[in-house]
């Protein structure tokens, strides 16, 4: 019996035939892919509902996903009121986000744990760029009006060229909404191509405002397109719509992602944004990021959290798994 | 393991539940006792079996063996306790079951620990579905124990419910047929699976804690001849069993003809149908609900998956990547997705089943990791290149085995989903409401699920077409599974007689010298007057015992040729209730035309007074209206749920249907029992009064003048005793009706017993047609209908 089953078994796994190790090019528009897709939010509800309830991480192992959850941190800040001086506090804490007696506990004193960029405005690049100069730590700029988009084409070049001039290596940039809520998708995907070639070799992490689209089937259809048109990452939020980053709408777009990758060989990255703050929250992301999509997209290359404050956060459930005491966030230093 | 490993690994690692609760409940007791009359007894034979858990061998308790005296005594302690509870108060009854729901609540976690222990399902299932669906269907029934005489005025308890419940949602189960029975006022008597029993004992604690009074609920364990025993006892008025289709069978046969009502809820091979513009990869997520949710073992489970040709390449690679990831294991472990199979025999019924798709020539498939070995694991698998020829594509495997086959257009998906003995559930999955609704009613099946699969709620009936059983669990179509109508009190041991007036009213004929012209009485098949296969006649006789006609002695065949007939005006089914009312009316219509000639005829006939003769008749014509009224009207509901979803209860046409007339009341029982049939859209098989079949055979012209479409209604005259043997053995007949002898129903209710054809018979208990309480109402409607109960979720 055994032995059949086994025979029967081998060899049908999944291989895909083209594999790009390298960045996703700007490929043509093609509209066919998006005639195949399909949402439907109750069931894409159902899954992420649970989801987060079939898998779990306990005791080392939540440590040490927590620990990889900071290494995937675009750590954060966009606000009217940035200075220099909040912004060398936040790469401070990029570059340490755990207190150094803490990974030595838990034997990771030597893994250079940092989080996965710093996200700014274009004017604080050069402070960051200062602060972070000696590490690895990309400065990621939001650009093209952020966040609404709503200026001309021209200055949105511009933007992304000064900020990559400036030492940005990412670039958030944000859809023009009005394309993808009339569909005009062809609109959606020039623009971006003309993104992408302003960025250079800064990576594109193209920002849907999905709280804006609502419907999940625009966004799995604009998260193609963007995709298409050379995004490196895409991205759920601006972090500044009412509704941000949620399970489902980050689903469909983890999906078109796999669809894409299927499709063309290649991988393309993800950042859900906004409202992610607690510990937990960053646990059930990336269970949805290995079910989906499977190991390699829980790498920096491939997935980003947007967060400010999810750090804190984790920072005290890894005191409490280190001491065995519930922790308070004064006890560690702040961004 | 070293944090830096993980870091590298991203690996799952082990998330145990705590046992130790469950442990400490488990070592109070060291042997169970049966749970009667309120108390805790040895068993009388003295022995025990032991209880394991089967995701890794470890014996967990030692659970009575309840013999017949064990039996004898549970079911006279229900009997006993039966006339307090039953003459309880609605609210007090609520207060229970209230009380029953919240204790489940407070001990939630000790019953989905011990559940998952017992049965090897997964501790988010036992934790998440199972335990908090139990727990709504107390609350439910709770208020349906409330709203008992407001709702169902005009019904009773029956008495002591003799229940049998599956190991594959143990506690679950327990709950669909507890719940409702006291609701109703009834007592009961439970024996649980005997790989499952924990939380039938635990619950019968809770029992104890909330009071409930001695003798309504006892609990035996024990095997199949505990469960035999219950269904054979003469005090037992009614019979629930969940479980295979095999042994309701034998519960079918066994009780044919006692008068014991049963509800039966059976197996399954319900069809997955996925169209080209459903969400594919919702769709792979429904297959794990479908098909990976409790091993697979799941009466429901969607183990037949159809898909569009177009797609289907593109489902089976998506469906192979996700059986990659799920993960199988420990039934307490918080992060797997698959448990273990209950038991080795089950695990070897499974494993014969997959080597025999494989030695049929279907394509296997399985996940690349090892599945564990120290327990009853069978991996998930895949079956593609499969025919409706295969194995295991009819049976049922009961293990988590997906069988996958591809069709071309959206008739011959319906063709395929029904192409099986079972109907209990099937799931549809596009985008397109407009196909979706077109296809859930075309689908033999209780229950159908859009865009989901597996969704239960207490407030929406559940149960099979077919093979998969009748009756209905959950919602108020369930609670009419535990009571009956008040009104059958007055049916009396003898058919009421037809005053036959001695004398000379009817049967003189005026003497004359020109004879009336000779009629030939035939069949009426298909519309048409058919001259029997035999080319036999029998004699019908006056009052007087004089030769009045010959009608067509049917045979077999006859009822074959009627039986197809009747399966080819499927139309009539699908026609607007307001179409079918309209002939209705119109068949009334031509028969007030014609009243008084049919009294004459009638009294001839029968030799009753003229006055009599028209009072039938004109009852007659009033049946008539009220089922042509009923037939637009007796619509379904739209049951309160779960949120984000419309729940329709629909009822449906059985199909078609086998009447056996009564004897009396020759045209009045004619139309009492084939007017709520074909005002429901079923096809009528007909068998009038065997002594005074002359009135059915008068309503050839009307229903020929009235525009019933041809095959709708078919009369076959002849021996009652061999024509309904031949309509309860044939397998395409849906459902059979007998308000005759006692023997006949018998005989009816045993052969019904192959392809679980619906059984309404009398038991040798007579109406009085004349009566309206008696001899029409809505209980007729509900025999003529089953509930099919569609999940729409909705969500922008």
């Amino acid at each position: 019996m055994d032995t059949v089953i086994k025979a029967a078994m081998s060899g049908t796994i999944i291989s895909n035939q083209k594999v790009h190790p390298e960045r996703v090019p700007i490929l043509p528009l093609d509209l066919k892919y998006l005639n195949y897709i399909r949402a439907n939010t109750s069931a894409i509800n159902r899954r992420t509902d649970t989801l987060t309830k079939r898998r779990t991480v306990k005791k080392e192992w939540q440590a040490a996903w927590l620990l990889k959850a900071i290494t995937l941190i675009d750590l954060t800040t966009l606000s009217g009121d940035d200075t220099p001086g909040n912004v060398e506090r936040l790469c401070a804490k990029a570059i340490n986000p755990v207190r150094p007696d803490l990974l030595e506990a838990m034997g990771m004193a030597n893994k250079n744990i940092h989080t996965g960029a710093v996200c700014v405005y274009h004017n604080l690049i050069e402070t960051a760029s200062r602060c972070l100069s000696g590490t690895n730590i990309p400065i990621a700029a939001v650009s093209t009006g952020f966040p609404a988009g709503q200026i001309p084409i021209e200055q949105k070049l511009e933007e992304i060229e000064r900020s990559v001039k400036a030492g940005a290596k990412e670039i958030d940039i944000v859809v023009s909404r009005a394309n993808v809520l009339r569909c005009d998708w062809k609109a959606l995907y020039d623009e971006l191509v003309l993104f992408r070639k302003a960025c250079g070799d800064a990576h594109m992490k193209t920002i849907l405002a999905t709280g804006d689209l609502v419907t999940l089937e625009r966004v799995a259809r604009a998260s193609y397109v963007a995709m298409l048109a050379g995004s490196d990452f895409i991205k759920t939020s601006t972090g500044k719509e009412t509704v941000n980053a949620t399970l489902p709408v980050s689903l469909v777009m983890i999906r078109a992602i796999r669809d894409f990758h299927e499709e063309t060989g290649y991988k393309v990255g993800f950042k859900p944004a906004g409202g992610i703050q607690k510990a937990k929250q960053s646990l059930d992301w990336l269970i949805l990021m290995k079910e989906e999509l499977g190991r390699e997209w829980l790498e920096p290359e491939l997935f980003r959290f947007g967060a400010s404050s999810l750090l804190a956060d984790i920072e005290r459930q890894l005191e409490h798994y280190v001491t065995g005491r519930y922790s308070a966030d004064y006890r560690h230093p702040m961004a | 393991m070293e944090i830096s490993k993980i870091f590298e690994t991203m690996e799952y690692g082990p998330a145990p539940e705590s046992r130790s609760i469950a442990n400490e409940w488990l070592k109070k007791q060291s042997r169970f006792g049966l749970f009667i009359d309120g108390k805790w007894h040895k068993p009388q034979s003295g022995e025990y079996f032991d209880s394991s858990s089967p995701s890794n061998f470890e014996v967990i308790a030692s659970l009575a063996e309840a013999g017949s005296k064990d039996v004898d005594k549970a079911v006279a302690a229900a009997k006993k306790a039966l006339p307090v509870w039953s003459k309880a108060s609605p609210h007090t009854r609520a207060r229970y079951l209230y009380a029953i729901a919240r204790h489940i609540q407070k001990h939630a976690r000790l019953f989905s620990v011990l559940e998952s222990l017992d049965n090897g399902k997964p501790i988010r299932e036992s934790r998440d579905i199972d335990i908090p669906l139990v727990a709504r269907h107390f609350y439910h029934h709770a208020g349906w124990a409330q709203l008992r005489n407001t709702e169902l005025a005009g019904y009773e308890e029956i008495g002591v419910i003799g229940q049998i419940i599956p190991w594959n949602f143990p506690l679950l189960m327990l709950s669909w047929k507890i719940a409702p029975a006291l609701a109703m006022g009834n007592t009961v008597v439970l024996k649980p699976a005997e790989f499952t029993s924990l939380t039938a004992l635990l619950f019968a604690e809770i029992c104890e804690q909330v009071g409930l009074p001695a003798g309504v609920v006892n609990v035996v364990t024990g095997h199949g001849a505990t469960g035999a025993h219950l269904v054979s006892h003469p005090d037992v008025d009614k019979i629930a069993f969940t479980g295979s289709t095999e042994v309701g069978r034998i519960i079918r046969r066994a009780t044919a003809g006692s008068g014991k009502k049963i509800s039966l809820e059976l197996g399954g091979k319900s069809p997955f149908i996925v169209f080209e513009d459903a969400d594919l990869d919702s769709v792979v997520e429904g297959l794990v609900d479908a098909i990976w949710f409790n091993q697979g073992q799941v009466c429901c489970a969607g183990s037949r998956l159809l898909v569009q040709e177009s797609v289907a390449d593109r489902l089976f690679k998506k469906i192979r990547n996700r059986m990659e990831t799920l993960r199988v294991g420990d039934s307490l472990d918080k992060a797997i997705d698959i448990g273990a199979v209950v038991d080795p025999i089950q695990l070897k019924t499974i494993t014969d089943l997959v080597q025999k798709g494989v030695d049929e020539g279907a394509t296997l498939w399985q996940p690349s990791w090892p599945c564990p070995t120290d327990g009853c694991y069978f991996p998930p698998s895949l079956f593609t290149n499969v025919s409706p020829s295969h194995t295991v594509a009819r049976e049922e495997i009961f293990g988590p085995v997906l069988v996958a086959m591809t069709f071309r257009t959206h008739p011959e998906a319906v063709k395929l989903a029904n192409n099986t003995r079972y109907g209990l559930a099937a799931s549809i999955w596009t985008e397109n409401i407009n196909l979706a609704l077109d296809i859930a009613p075309k689908v033999k099946a209780g229950t159908v699920w859009i865009n989901c699969s597996n969704v239960f709620d207490a407030a929406s009936g559940f149960g099979g077409y077919r093979e998969s059983g009748f009756g209905r669990e959950g919602g108020k179509e369930g609670l009419y599974e535990y009571v009956k109508p008040s009104v059958e009190k007055k049916f009396s041991d003898k058919p009421l007689s037809d005053k036959k007036t001695t004398a000379t009213n009817g049967a003189v004929s005026k003497p004359t010298l020109v004879p009336e012209i000779d009629r030939t009485l035939k069949l009426y098949i298909g519309g048409k007057q058919a001259r029997p296969d035999g080319g036999y006649s029998l004699v019908v006789k006056g009052p007087n015992g004089k030769q009045i006609a010959e009608v067509a002695d049917g045979n077999r065949k006859d009822i074959r040729n009627a039986v197809e007939a009747a399966h080819a005006a499927a139309s009539w089914t699908a026609l607007s209730g307001h179409a079918r009312a309209q002939v209705l009316f119109y068949m009334a219509e031509n028969l007030s035309l014609r009243r008084d000639e049919f009294a004459t005829r009638l009294a001839h006939a029968t030799g009753i007074a003229q006055k009599e003769a028209l009072k039938e008749v004109d009852l007659s014509i009033e049946r008539i209206y009220f089922y042509a009224s009923y037939a637009d009207k007796y619509d379904g509901n739209v049951h309160n749920t779960i949120s984000g979803n419309i729940t329709l209860a629909m009822p449906e046409a059985i199909g078609v249907i086998g009447i056996v007339c009564p004897e009396e009341s020759p045209l009045l029982g004619f139309i009492s029992c084939l007017l709520p049939v074909i005002a429901m859209g079923n096809r009528a098989i007909i068998i009038p009064s065997e002594s005074m079949p002359l009135p059915a055979t008068d309503i050839y012209q009307i229903l020929e003048t009235s525009d019933v479409p041809g095959g709708v209604v078919n009369i076959i005259t002849g021996k009652k005793d061999t024509l309904l043997k031949v309509i309860a053995e044939h397998d395409d007949v849906d459902g059979i009706w007998y308000f005759d002898k006692k023997e006949g129903s018998k005989t009816i209710e045993f052969a019904a017993a192959e392809n679980m054809k619906r059984t309404w018979v009398n038991y040798g208990k007579y109406r009085n047609w004349q009566d309206p309480q008696q001899g029409e109402g809505e209980e007729f409607l509900r025999h003529a209908t089953q509930i099919k109960n569609i999940w729409v979720p909705y969500g922008a």
